[in-house]
């Protein structure tokens, strides 16, 4: 009987940690390591103790708690700090070649080895 | 003749890559404040840092023509460099400052005012730094030239020289 109320207990308590991980710790993570720290060099929003940084994050957490999305969050900053806020940027005219090159090297690649396979 | 265009192709590759990131190399890479696209800034009310009442930056500018946003800390040694033009920008008449206390402790603002001069018709409070991330700002100091209507007319990043001074009264007496 004891073990079962302790195991009870024990359950309760462990439940209450993960819940409250999962409230909204997890999803300010996710958002602040796609946000670069502008006053930083090559540092995520999650990673840096700027200034800059530590109120970025309290500000998502602030959005995250009126009901904001990821998306709108994202929206926000890139309409104050412009594209380079964020770390994945957007298909235009000047990051097409950085979204395509990947992707032509890979066909080419692809193209060399089904050659050589075919040959053999 | 297959194996020279083989050779050819990757010797064009190689030069193409090599030409690319050799260029990247001398492409500045951080962050151009003037580049963001924010033209308006958003309502927000904030605690006064001498009589604690909550303030409304609607209400404030309403009636004004322009009203100039000096972000300052007292530990920032920029803040203490660029103080002498806020104190110089003071006795223009149509010019309304107003000073947002970014993260600082409230004694040592207050201290800082006691020090070197209030130029500021009131001062908000922004313990969190989150106001002036929704304006816009990145760091101490900024100062933001707005109108009525909350738009940005102006911005000026980092310490006022005497030659973002003149362009303010210039702004201010358009």
């Amino acid at each position: 009987m004891k073990l079962i109320k302790l195991l009870i207990i024990f359950l309760i308590l462990i439940y209450q940690n993960i819940s409250y991980a999962n409230n909204n710790s997890l999803l300010i993570n996710k958002i602040t390591k796609n946000l670069r720290c502008l006053i930083c060099q090559g540092q995520s929003v999650y990673d840096s103790q700027s200034d800059f940084a530590n109120s970025v994050k309290i500000l998502v957490d602030k959005k995250i708690q009126e009901g904001n999305s990821e998306e709108e969050i994202y929206e926000y900053l890139i309409n104050k700090y412009g594209q380079w806020v964020v770390y994945d940027p957007e298909i235009n005219k000047k990051t097409l070649f950085l979204w395509l090159f990947p992707v032509i090297l890979f066909v080419f690649g692809g193209l060399l080895i089904m050659r050589k396979v075919f040959i053999k | 003749m297959k194996k020279n265009i083989y050779y050819f192709i990757l010797i064009l590759v190689t030069l193409i890559v090599f030409t690319l990131l050799y260029k990247a190399i001398f492409k500045s890479n951080s962050y151009i404040p003037s580049l963001a696209i924010n033209k308006k800034i958003n309502n927000f009310s904030a605690y006064s840092l001498f009589s604690n009442k909550e303030i409304n930056i609607e209400v404030l500018s309403k009636e004004k023509k322009i009203t100039i946003i000096n972000i300052w800390s007292s530990w920032c040694l920029p803040c203490r460099n660029e103080h002498k033009y806020l104190m110089k920008l003071k006795q223009h008449k149509n010019i309304y400052l107003i000073g947002l206390n970014y993260k600082d402790n409230p004694s040592k603002a207050r201290e800082f005012i006691d020090d070197f001069g209030n130029p500021f018709f009131e001062i908000l409070s922004d313990p969190k730094g989150i106001i002036a991330i929704d304006i816009g700002a990145y760091g101490v100091p900024e100062t933001y030239i707005i109108d009525n209507e909350l738009n940005i007319i102006k911005k000026f990043i980092g310490e006022l020289n005497s030659n973002d001074y003149d362009k303010i009264v210039d702004i201010a007496n358009r």
